[in-house]
């Protein structure tokens, strides 16, 4: 019996290690400028916390073998060493908590600074069960909405047109296109329920919460089409919500604008 | 001086001696048979789930005529997807998870091992049991109402929880039912905790130190502490949100909503709000369903190695971090959320902390196994079972509590395999850790060894085939609560991996069977048992099996030993029972 | 396995402990045991303690929503108390001082005359809870419902949460009283189950004077917080 649950655990325990480092399904490749960094954060604990397993399951796996009630004989009474326990209870606290302050850095950096100037602002109102794209037009403001105005066929978003500023405003459903390698200032809005934005290539995600208008930055630096997904449940179609990001150059970003702002 | 409950005759009839009996082990009994009752529903529901992940468009005649209305047409549409992933959790987390360890061997055991006869308020714990499964059946009859089972998941979050069915069905009479069983289920949990925590510090017997109890009790005491102080969190929210439901108040729900082009009354209320006061409570809630499981797994290792349990203080230092950190941390689950980035460092600063206690703990189990003479009964390999998963599940939180490792995984499947390694597989093996115990002790007979141990290896090897991969799908971007992979082109090479994992479920679910019909089988059919035939050192082993009428006889016991005290040195046999006579070195 | 509670008489043994036996009106209970002490008296008090630490908990979590919520959106407005409220909170602590003279009246084994305060504190507890009740018409009749703006929601919410929990402190009087009244007699006898009588009353005591003090932290958090 002890051989045989030694045996399982390793081989469970190998099994898992090749699943993580085949990486036969993983991240999908990060096309953010800060994905990089998450991924190599990622990477750093999934070393250490893989050696710990490892080391854990085997220790677990050789102490059955080797323990396993043999011939007569007491086992050993020894049931206390203050030295190991303050020993290995300083080595835990310093790694785990070297990850976490190492595991900060990514997210100072996304949240504790305002988006930078000049960033392109779109402003992302979910509902159940789109994604609302708006951008603010040349005059650069987003003009004032109101939501008596909304309606879900043609003005999603509930613009008020009296205010000029709403007029230039070009609205899409589902279709979100960016320009690479320049900074975007994402708000995050919802019309109902709490919703997610959450675009794995990017490495961006963060919930849109009704009654609030919750600020993200980013960068793109790959050119691409990529899926919007909802990752916070939000009713009957939560698997369903799908919208398109489009990462494109600066002229074609132009010209898609272009062609938004005429229909 | 003993300490005792007024000695009353047994009761004769059937009613008070089974059925609304005070005697804290028919209680107890009746907890383990109200979670198995749940946890049967709890794994039907998962099935369900699991063939609608692997085989979405699949049609399943048979099993829609458990759900007739539900299944009409016979597939498992997205909004039955829904509600079941609501039910299960909820079903699970309450009246499994927090009903058997402590309710059920708390109640059990708690007195017996501390040398009392019955809890200090044996009506108000009557009256616990009940409530609870009162409880319960408000939250079944959520399925039988019009719209059916809420589909806003065991967390509620609003405004999805709380402005009624125009945001999904069942979001009606059925989340109203929700709450009004979770409020049962918090008033309950106070009268229990009430009682563990003024019998440990008032009943122990003579001689029955706070340093000689065992490690079980350690455990059940500050759990019900856990639960005294985060179950009222729970209510007040829960009372919050059915006034924004019913009474038209905008506690969670802001202005300006508008669902299906209506725009609804609201005022001013914050989701935010909902999600702080759930998980204040739903933190502390998952070490509620855990520490018990560790105080069992120290004391069944302790007594199959033939060794004191290692570091016992240590371990009681840490029992009580893992429960005081616990409350500091729930932030944890909001980092997204939009909640102020800055106590989101706190807050991640403060999970990684809780790492701390609880690696401490497993290097004891490990230390306790060195230079052991382990015996591998089934009970043991259950708590060698929760060890190697308690790693497994515990490390993947190292990853989740970083903030900006949490940006990828937040609702993901890494998530969902995390908390169910560490939370729901390493609990249940220390309630199947527990039963094949105690089992001996409860009915006086012993459970099959040969279908215990293929229950374990069954049990073991599947849940691993469950659970790891599903750490994949998360990594590889798969958002939680999705009914199907269809709607995304990222999804679709995921889909292999669910059909995977659905086939190790609907086998390890099977395996269950097996200890269902040992459970029972036993019962009349077992062995019989001798009075301790683990040769263990506390004292429910000094006792008859099952104990008679208020536990002890005449004299309560006078403890003179630790509760771990195997192979000592010198000593006649390789353990001393707590009440064997003092030995001239020992106090 | 322990006989559930079914009459009067057997609450009454729990609380204040067995018969000795020989007692003419037990119906003689079966003989060889030695009677058993109950719950230790300090158990009482202990639970009262932590009980009232999980309802503290439960005002907290209405606390800090509260205090989330008035920090939101500019729809607060802030109600005027209505006027019989300040009589209420006078009632309220009075009944408390009632409470300590029957709790001293006891120590001085004057039992009747500890009841009749006894009797006087659960009257001024119920006038209270009328007092709070009228309260909710006054505000009724001007207009303000529970779900007229966030603060008459939590006007409503707080004192009724705390209502309900004085009629449970009510209730726990109503027993002792009864349980003093019926065993008046046997109490004077007996000096442990007097003070055993005493250590059950002095828990209720504490339940009491929490409730007390909970009402006046909600009265300021309520109008007198900004």
């Amino acid at each position: 019996m002890a051989f045989a649950l030694a045996l399982m655990i390793w081989v469970i325990t190998l099994g898992t290690v090749i699943l993580f480092v085949g990486r036969f399904w993983w991240f999908p490749e990060a096309i953010s400028e800060h994905g990089p960094s998450i991924d190599r954060q990622f990477l750093l604990t999934l070393t250490i916390i893989g050696i710990a397993f490892v080391l854990a399951q085997t220790t677990l796996g050789v102490f059955i073998v080797r323990y396993r009630q043999r011939r007569e004989g007491r086992a050993s009474y020894w049931h206390d060493s203050p030295r190991l326990e303050a020993l290995w209870t300083t080595v835990t606290a310093v790694v785990f908590l070297s990850l976490a302050v190492l595991g900060q850095r990514v997210w100072a950096k996304l949240h504790l600074n305002a988006p930078p100037p000049g960033a392109l602002q779109v402003e992302v109102t979910a509902q159940q069960f789109v994604w609302n794209i708006r951008y603010p037009g040349p005059d650069g403001k987003f003009g004032r909405t109101r939501t008596e105005l909304i309606n879900d066929v043609d003005n999603p978003v509930g613009l008020d047109f009296t205010d000029p500023a709403a007029r230039d405003d070009i609205v899409t459903v589902n279709q979100m296109a960016i320009p690479v390698n320049r900074d975007i200032h994402v708000i995050l809005r919802s019309k109902d329920v709490i919703h997610s934005f959450w675009v794995p290539p990017l490495r961006m995600k963060q919930d849109a919460v009704p009654g609030l208008a919750i600020n993200v930055h980013f960068k793109a630096v790959k050119t691409g089409q990529f899926e919007i997904a909802c990752a916070e449940l939000c009713g009957l179609s939560h698997h369903r919500m799908r919208g398109f990001l489009s990462v494109l150059s600066e002229p074609e970003f132009e010209a898609w604008l272009q062609q938004r702002a005429s229909q | 001086m003993t300490h005792a409950v007024v000695t009353h005759e047994a009761p004769k009839s059937f009613l008070r001696r089974y059925i609304f009996s005070t005697d804290h082990k028919v209680i107890g009994l009746q907890y383990l048979f109200l979670a198995m009752v749940a946890v049967t529903v709890g794994i039907v529901l998962s099935l369900y789930m699991r063939l609608r992940l692997a085989w979405p468009t699949e049609k399943w005649p048979l099993l829609a005529k458990l759900f007739p209305q539900a299944m009409a047409g016979g597939t498992i549409s997205p909004e039955f997807y829904l509600s079941l992933v609501t039910m299960h959790g909820t079903i699970m987390v309450f009246f499994v998870l927090t009903t058997a360890p402590l309710g059920g061997f708390g109640n059990y055991f708690l007195p017996i091992q501390v040398g009392a006869r019955d809890m200090a308020f044996p009506v108000l714990n009557m009256l616990s049991f009940w409530v609870t499964l009162a409880g319960f059946l408000v939250l079944m009859a959520a399925f039988f109402v019009s719209g059916g089972a809420p589909i806003s998941g065991w967390t509620a979050y609003a405004p999805l929880s709380a402005i009624g069915e125009i945001a999904g069905p069942g979001l009606g009479m059925g989340q109203n039912l929700w709450i009004l069983s979770i409020a049962l289920f918090c008033i309950a949990s106070l009268l229990g905790a009430l009682n563990f925590i003024t019998t440990t510090l008032n009943l122990r017997t003579k001689g029955m130190a706070m340093t000689r109890l065992p490690l079980t009790v350690w455990a059940w005491f500050t759990t019900a502490v856990l639960a005294l102080l985060a179950f009222p969190v729970l209510l007040a929210g829960g009372i919050l949100l059915l006034l924004d439901r019913v009474a038209g108040t905008s506690f969670f729900v802001p202005g300006g909503l508008i669902v299906s082009d209506q725009i609804l009354p609201h005022k001013g209320g914050s989701p935010l709000l909902w999600q702080h006061l759930f998980w204040f409570f739903g933190h502390p809630e998952v070490y509620i369903a855990i520490l018990p499981g560790m105080g069992i797994t120290s004391h069944v290792l302790s007594t199959f190695a033939r060794k004191p349990i290692f570091g016992y203080r240590a371990m009681v230092a840490a029992i009580f971090a893992i429960g005081l950190l616990g409350f500091l941390v729930w932030g944890h689950h909001m980092f997204v959320s939009g909640m102020s980035p800055y106590s989101a460092i706190a807050f991640s600063l403060l999970t990684l902390s809780i790492g701390v206690p609880s690696a401490i703990k497993t290097f004891n189990w490990l230390a306790t196994l060195y230079k052991a003479q382990i015996r591998f009964t089934v009970p043991m390999l259950f708590a060698l079972g929760f060890v190697s998963i308690f790693v497994s599940g515990g490390l993947s939180g190292i990853i989740l509590g970083q903030t900006s490792l949490d940006i990828p995984m937040h609702d993901t499947y890494f998530v969902v395999a995390h908390f169910h390694l560490i939370m729901g597989v390493a609990a249940i093996f220390g309630i199947f850790a527990g039963t094949y115990y105690w089992f001996p002790k409860m009915f006086g007979r012993m459970m099959n060894e040969t279908l215990g141990k293929l229950h374990f290896w069954l049990t073991f090897i599947g849940i691993y085939a469950i659970f790891i991969p599903m750490h994949i799908l998360g990594i590889a971007g798969h958002p939680r609560r999705y009914a199907e992979t269809a709607g995304f082109d990222f999804l679709a090479p995921l889909q292999p991996i669910h059909v995977f994992i659905t086939v190790a479920a609907v086998i390890t679910a099977g395996a269950q069977l097996l200890f269902f019909f040992n459970f029972f089988w036993s019962i009349w059919k077992g062995r019989r048992a001798e009075v301790n035939p683990w040769r263990a050192t506390t004292l429910e082993w000094t006792i008859p099996s099952p104990p008679p009428h208020e536990n002890f006889g005449p004299q309560t016991p006078v403890v003179h030993h630790g509760p771990y005290e195997y192979s000592v040195p010198g000593a006649a046999e390789d353990y001393i029972l707590q009440t064997a006579p003092p030995t001239p070195a020992k106090s | 396995m322990a006989k559930t509670v079914t009459s009067l008489r057997d609450i009454e043994t729990i609380a204040l402990g067995s018969q000795p036996p020989g007692r003419p009106d037990d119906g003689g209970r079966g003989g060889g045991r030695e009677p058993q002490p109950s719950v230790p008296e300090g158990s009482y008090r202990l639970a009262v303690l932590f009980a009232l630490a999980s309802i503290s908990m439960l005002f907290l979590g209405f606390t800090s929503a509260y205090i989330v919520r008035q920090g939101l959106g500019g729809d607060w407005r802030p109600l005027d108390p209505p006027a019989i409220l300040w009589a209420n909170t006078a009632v309220l602590l009075i009944s408390s001082a009632t409470f300590t003279r029957a709790r001293a009246l006891l120590r001085r084994e004057a039992i009747r005359e500890s009841l009749r305060w006894l009797a006087i504190t659960g009257l001024l507890g119920l006038l209270f809870l009328l007092g709070q009740y009228s309260a909710w018409r006054e505000l009724a009749a001007r207009g303000i419902y529970l779900h007229t703006n966030p603060h008459s929601s939590f006007f409503y919410l707080l004192t009724a949460a705390h209502g309900i929990h004085v009629l449970g402190g009510l209730l726990a009087l109503g027993y002792l009283a009864l349980l003093g009244w019926r065993r008046r007699l046997i109490l004077m006898g007996t000096p442990d189950r007097m003070r055993r009588y005493g250590a059950l009353m002095g828990a209720t005591a504490l339940y009491w004077h929490f409730m007390d003090g909970l009402w006046v932290y909600l009265f300021i958090l309520l109008f007198l917080w900004r």
